[in-house]
């Protein structure tokens, strides 16, 4: 019988930095190599490629190579391709491409997710952000009140989380202090110094109830997942994992008029579509650019209550490498470095491969959630070994 | 963070034809959400169809300008030199116009004075043709 669904195969990842000088391209084709490699696939084999959110020039650290760029960089002979930032978060590039292959129109789906914000920031002359007088778009809703960034608004749900469920400082620490120790384990973590909790404690604050360990960092880095079709797993020499269920939400466009974020509705759909229970999985790696996106998460995809998070992660003994939901033990965004997105997805995929070396899990893990966004916009991704 | 002109210490809103009733109401002292005539529904952002019934019967509605702080966050990053910090960004549910919030600053009191649940009242800030929303808290 025909096997219609996709895999990913091969996974790989560029140097991860602040302010890299190798072109943004090239740690690109370095991700795409390793993914590569480790597939056993040629650049020939590659029929499409996509990316999120394509290049942005008004800021191109944010993304500075397009989907189109790199097919033309690596003559790549597309038969399908796609970039944009208007989809269902940093994943929704892996959904768009399972698309393609499951409607045969592309057999191995180079998918990837370029960041340069650090090294951009620290050459604005080469990597210039576009500058206007004033504002409009979605951002006129937020920045004349200075609310100019991402954490800003996280905050605000938290926040609720503080007063409607009690939800601790202590308790939100746990993703952060977790996050710093699985990236110790991870030989290309960006940060790769401990975090005790009297220094979560002490930091200064940037938007309470998030202090600064519990934001990611500008990184320089490429992130390649190559999706593969069922059909066309016996060109692959690496394990191949099952994409065995897909969701994603888009909340309100102008982020604020959102009554929850849009994990919540994610988590839900993700488990009408598997037989697979929250119980299965072996292992979570759920988006945390901000801490309290994860805790969300967590609620969003059942494994605990809404309301229940910071009680669930409490101590931190449940989410570390040996807990009963080993979370992001790559070491997340605020540990591995802002990876966008992508980074969850390749650790899934790096754990359910038994390839995790010094932070692999114990067992033979099958089950994996890997989830971006979680605000506006969510993903979740359900991967199996099966 | 997208940067933007240092003319203010804060961005200013481009007017268009979908947006200037709401940044220029403060004018005449009125908070205008954009109200439907045929389901009584309210739509914001502004635009120029009901996002309840794709009526195109819309427009501007001075509503009470009262509310309540839905949620909030003390904001202590400088986001630029010119910033003044701490100052407290809140979620505002409007009186009388449900399903509609505004992110705004709740100015006129210490940080630490700001709870979910507070009664609020809005105040315009003007900075040239464009009248910003900001909030006190009503007791
Ligand atoms: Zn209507």
């Amino acid at each position: 019988m025909k096997n219609v669904e996709a895999y990913i195969t091969g996974v790989g990842q560029s140097e991860v930095g602040m302010k890299l000088t190798r072109h943004p391209l090239l740690l690109t084709l370095d991700a795409v190599r390793e993914a590569m490699n480790e597939a056993g696939l040629t650049i020939g084999q590659i029929d499409g490629v996509s990316t999120y959110p394509g290049r942005v020039a008004a800021m191109p650290g944010f993304s500075p190579v397009g989907a189109d760029e790199l097919v033309d960089a690596l003559g790549i002979r597309a038969t399908w391709y796609a970039g944009g930032g208007e989809i269902t978060s940093q994943l929704g590039a892996v959904v768009a491409a399972v698309g393609a292959i499951r409607s045969g129109q592309a057999r191995h789906v180079v998918c990837f997710r370029t960041v340069y914000e650090a090294a951009a920031m620290a050459r604005p002359d080469e990597y210039p952000m576009w500058r206007r007088d004033r504002v409009e778009g979605n951002s006129q809703w937020f920045s004349p009140f200075n609310a100019l960034s991402a954490v800003t608004w996280t905050a605000q749900y938290a926040m609720r989380h503080v007063k409607r469920y009690g939800l601790t400082r202590e308790q939100l620490a746990q993703i952060a202090l977790t996050d710093r120790a699985h990236a110790l384990l991870n030989p290309r973590a960006l940060v790769r110094e401990p975090l005790t909790m009297d220094q979560y404690m002490s930091a200064r604050m940037i938007s309470s109830p998030m202090c600064l360990y519990d934001c990611d960092r500008f990184t320089d880095a490429s992130t390649a997942l190559i999706v593969s079709a069922g059909d066309a797993l016996d060109e692959v020499s690496c394990t191949p994992i099952r994409i065995a269920a897909m969701a994603g939400t888009v909340e309100r466009l102008s982020w604020d008029q959102a009554e929850w974020m849009a994990c919540y509705a994610t988590g839900v759909d993700l488990w009408k579509r598997t037989d697979y229970r929250p119980a299965d999985v072996d292992t979570a790696q759920l988006y945390d650019g901000f801490s309290f996106q994860t805790l969300a998460w967590i609620e969003s995809l059942g494994f605990c209550e809404v309301g229940e998070g910071g009680k669930f992660i409490e101590g931190g003994k449940r989410i570390a490498l040996d807990g009963e939901l080993p979370l992001n033990t790559f070491g997340g965004q605020i540990g591995a470095g802002r990876l966008h997105g992508f980074g969850f997805a390749h650790e899934a995929v790096t754990q359910l491969r038994g390839k995790g070396g010094a932070r692999q899990i114990p067992g033979d893990p099958r089950v994996a959630v890997a989830a971006s966004g979680g605000g506006p916009l969510a993903t979740a991704l359900l991967l199996t070994k099966d | 963070m997208a940067g933007y002109a240092a003319t203010s210490t804060r961005p200013i809103p481009r007017l268009d034809s979908d947006n200037r009733a709401f940044w220029t109401g403060g004018a005449v002292g009125e908070l205008r959400i954009l109200h439907c005539a045929d389901c009584q529904g309210y739509t914001h952002p502004p635009r120029p169809v009901c996002r309840h019934c794709l009526s195109e019967r819309v427009a501007p509605k001075a509503v009470a300008g009262s509310g309540v702080v839905d949620t909030f966050t003390v904001n202590y990053q400088k986001w630029f030199p010119a910033m003044e910090v701490p100052f407290v960004i809140a979620r505002i549910a409007l009186d009388g116009v449900p399903g509609v919030f505004l992110t705004t600053n709740i100015i006129g009191c210490p940080v630490d004075a700001v709870d979910i649940g507070d009664r609020v009242r809005v105040v315009f800030e003007q900075h040239g043709d464009v009248y910003l929303p900001l909030f006190e808290k009503a007791d």
